[in-house]
């Protein structure tokens, strides 16, 4: 086992720099100057110069590149060329903010969309069944934009029970030391603020959970739907087992690992940074931070940004292949 | 085994599923509680919290980029610093005109070439640093002693740096406690409007020294709030100054700059009472605050041109016969009509008519079909052209929506014989081509920064700015001469008249068709007084009351 974990994570040195390299060279083929962007439009020629001479635009990519790799393996991400603090400082409560939105949506999108999908494959062809995919069908092609801002105005303007946009009621504000407010609050014990907290969670959360919660729901059924045909299935039913152990203890443990593979893949491109969701419901997330950076060609924070949630990504994908053997030990990793 | 472990993930599971079923609870609650406070869960909160404060909560559409105004050339962030930093020099409560601020009077040689200010007696810095003329000295030695990547509106305004040929300034010095003399290389006819912004809020010498290179993050200054706390891309806090020089200012007690990209969900949670006011209300969205009993609208003067510019060097462009037909072919009014619900008008000039050197003795050129067809034919065009027409990928006040905008035009040009295919292109990408002279006709606009007519249209049609704001390429040098005399021409008759006369050359010579000057639009509860929205467009909050 750890030596499977180590040569994942060795694995993880050429995939990450391979992703650097392509981020690099993408952002530095699409148009636009970073001194041009952040000194403004009144700024004259010498002074983009003279800023391009210090962030070493000037240099050849290759020259640029390999600056950057020395600077990420003594763990310095780069500077931010707009905000001018590095990008190590300020990732954080950004990241944060994220991973605390992505698992909420994720939560939401595994427990609906999870018993979504075993019931629907139970009760194949049912009204049921029916209902719940044609729901999943909608949710995956719904346009996240239009389904939030609904949700502000029914949930909030209408019903006047959430609060449409940010992390928290910004009058009394949390005080965060770890940036994860549902966190912070949950330790101290601040119930008040937790709740505030975990309202503002919900109109976000489920608009991010939508599309993963119709995957998973989709996923599970046709996973569900395949094992409930095998034999040992009709062994345990005939055996006189009560059907709901026969589907949620026997059948689901096999049909469960693609469904993992799923949700992995999922979490990750919530972490991603979910930059509509980040943006209607203003929300200081990631996604939001990485993409105002392209606006400013503020490279560091791009190629930093990008990277860090790719580390992210990978790390859940191999923490999703650890589960399958924790789950069903016939699948080995030696 | 298998087992044990199956029942600690079931385990596991239920735990998701106990904190997700405490999400709705928590949700419930708050229904229950909103039904007594009519949907605002927000201030149900801050009335158990901070008793009596007024907090006010302003959204807008992005973050700052830092609070130390000398370093950054963005609206947002002289939204907040505006409140934090006075200047020497203040504009008026809703235009540019010179007003008294942390200087009491002031009084100019004759040959414009010194200043000498004298400064408000009593004023202190957040940190308690006495303001007076040393203080003053120390921001302006700091600024002259930088470059143009740390210090972008210094060199841009003052025209350079230190012992640049084209710097301004020669020297700042204290002259008396409370008295501070500036001498200049030449003399610069918007030298005092260009004091009076804000960028050159004057900082703490104290606080500078201490924060160094944080001090954007760390910002002291004498204005009537002082910094509190700042999430990035979120909220950053201001809090009343006890001290603050204006008796009885700030009404309110604490500021929120709270960031909401979206401006449907701004307006979302402007009417759901999360936030007090509301900046960038798109014109479509005027109609739904006034018919909301609860909120009013803030217009903001209008001190901008959105316009379409027409690449002078590029083929057919270079013939002003067709880019007068150009303009002649433009219905501007229905584009007003159409995506400003009417809050802008036509522009004729490059310059809003708010200013004195406006030319309201410009004859416009009409919307007229017939006569944008005859100047086709006179060009030796007579059955029109192709071109590209760009649209603006973003919203801007000047231009709340570029490509409906584009469409309108494209339809006109379309009747007069010119066929036009409507490009667009992300925004830093747009301005880069666009100022590489790669467009055929682009949307594009400005917003003044100091209220002087040089601002607009020496910074956009002098060929000095060609590469830069210049996008059009259109060079003349009668205009040139005109432009740089009204710079350094301090009679304010003699400059609006250099001006007057250049608005004609630039009306003959045709290298836009300037299409509007619109009224950006606020919105806020009923509850606010004292706001009044800057032309600037960073309003001064400590008028400002909640009742």
């Amino acid at each position: 086992m750890l030596h499977y974990i180590g040569s994942r994570l060795l694995q993880l040195i050429p995939v990450l720099l391979g992703m650097t390299f392509i981020v690099f060279l993408i952002i530095r083929a699409i148009p636009g100057d970073p001194a041009q962007v952040i000194l403004g439009q009144q700024a004259s020629e010498e002074a983009v110069k003279a800023l391009r001479d210090r962030l070493g635009l000037d240099n050849p990519w290759y020259v640029q590149y390999f600056d950057y790799l020395i600077g990420l393996f003594t763990g310095d991400l780069g500077e931010s060329i707009r905000t001018r603090t590095p990008v190590v400082d300020e990732i954080w409560p950004y990241l944060a903010a994220t991973i605390e939105l992505s698992i909420f949506a994720i939560i939401i999108a595994v427990i609906i969309g999870i018993n979504a999908g075993i019931i629907s494959a139970w009760f194949q062809n049912s009204w049921f069944d029916y209902t719940a995919m044609v729901i999943a069908l909608i949710g995956v092609s719904m346009p996240i934009f239009w389904l939030g801002l609904m949700n502000q105005w029914i949930f909030s303007i209408e019903l006047g029970i959430l609060p449409t946009t940010g992390r928290e009621n910004v009058r009394n504000p949390v005080d965060s030391p770890t940036g994860f407010y549902v966190f912070d609050t949950l330790i101290r014990g601040d119930f008040d603020q937790l709740s505030t907290v975990l309202k503002h969670l919900i109109l976000p959360g489920t608009a991010l959970a939508t599309i993963p919660m119709a995957i998973i729901a989709r996923m599970t059924r046709s996973s569900m739907l395949e094992v409930m045909r095998s034999d040992y299935v009709r062994t345990a039913r005939s055996k006189g087992l009560k059907m709901f152990w026969v589907v949620y203890k026997h059948a689901l443990k096999n049909a469960i690992i693609p469904v993992l593979t799923i949700i992995g893949l999922q979490m990750g491109l919530l972490l991603g940074g979910a930059i509509l969701t980040e943006t209607i419901f203003g929300w200081p997330g990631i996604g939001r931070y990485i993409y105002e950076a392209i606006g400013f060609r503020d490279y560091p924070v791009i190629q930093s940004g990008i990277l860090v949630v790719a580390f992210i990504f990978v790390m859940i994908n191999l923490f999703v292949d650890l589960l399958y053997s924790l789950i069903d030990p016939r699948i080995k990793y030696d | 085994m298998g087992k044990k472990k199956f029942l600690l993930l079931a385990l596991l599971l239920l735990l998701m599923l106990s904190t997700a079923l405490y999400g709705c609870t928590g949700d419930d609650d708050a229904g229950t509680d909103t039904d007594t406070d009519t949907g605002d869960s927000g201030e149900t909160d801050d009335a158990g919290e901070s008793g009596e404060e007024k907090i006010l909560v302003f959204g807008r559409g992005g973050d700052s980029v830092s609070l130390d105004p000398i370093s950054v050339t963005d609206g947002e962030s002289f939204k907040v610093t505006k409140n934090i930093f006075d200047t020497l020099i203040n504009f008026g409560e809703q235009d540019t005109e010179i007003e008294e601020g942390l200087a009491e009077s002031w009084e100019a040689s004759e040959d414009g070439l010194s200043y000498v200010f004298t400064l408000r007696e009593g004023v202190t810095f957040h940190d308690g640093t006495d303001f007076n003329a040393e203080a003053v000295v120390a921001n302006f030695d700091r600024w002259a002693g930088g470059d143009a990547e740390q210090f972008p509106y210094y060199g841009s305004m003052f025209g350079g740096f230190g012992d640049d040929e084209g710097h301004v300034i020669d020297s700042v010095e204290a002259t008396g406690d409370y008295e501070v003399t500036f001498t200049l290389n030449r003399p610069q006819a918007p030298f005092l409007k260009n004091i009076a912004m804000s960028p050159f809020g004057i900082a703490s010498p104290t606080a500078l020294e201490e924060a160094g290179d944080t001090f954007g993050d760390n910002p002291v200054g004498t204005g009537p709030f002082q910094f509190v706390s700042w999430n990035r891309n979120d909220t950053v806090t201001i809090e009343k100054f006890d001290d603050y020089y204006i008796e009885d200012e700030p009404k309110v007690d604490q500021v929120i700059f709270r960031a909401i990209p979206d401006n449907s969900a701004r307006l979302n949670a402007l009417l759901s009472g999360e936030i007090d006011l509301a900046d960038g209300i798109t014109p479509s969205d005027a109609g739904t605050i006034e018919g909301d009993d609860n909120l009013q609208l803030f217009e903001r003067p209008s001190m901008n041109v959105g316009y379409l510019g027409l690449t002078n060097t590029r083929e057919p462009f270079d013939d002003p016969l067709v880019r007068q037909a150009m303009n002649h072919a433009i219905d501007k009014q229905a584009i007003i009509d159409g995506f400003f619900e009417g809050r802008a008008e036509p522009a004729k000039n490059p310059i809003p008519p708010v200013f004195a050197a406006y030319n309201d003795d410009i004859e416009e050129y009409d919307y007229n079909p017939e006569r944008a067809r005859e100047l086709l034919e006179e060009a030796g065009l007579p059955d029109g052209f192709e071109m590209e027409l760009w649209a603006m990928p973003v919203p801007r006040p000047y231009m709340p929506d570029g490509q409906k905008v584009a469409e309108a035009i494209q339809s006109n040009l379309a009747d007069v014989g010119i066929t036009a295919e409507i490009v667009s292109y992300e925004w830093a990408t747009y301005l880069e081509r666009a100022a590489a002279g790669e467009a055929d006709a682009f949307l594009l606009g400005w917003t003044g920064d100091n209220g002087d007519a040089d601002n607009f249209i020496y910074v956009l049609l002098d060929q000095d700015n060609i590469g830069s704001n210049n996008y059009t390429y259109y060079e003349n040098q009668d205009l040139h001469d005109l432009l740089i005399a009204a710079q350094t021409e301090v009679d304010e008759d003699v400059r609006n008249d250099l001006y007057m006369q250049a608005q004609e050359i630039v009306h003959d010579d045709a290298p836009w068709v300037p299409l509007v000057h619109s009224t950006p639009l606020l919105a806020g509860g009923t509850n606010i007084t004292g706001f009044y929205a800057h032309p600037t467009g960073s309003d001064k909050l400590a008028s400002v009351d909640m009742e």
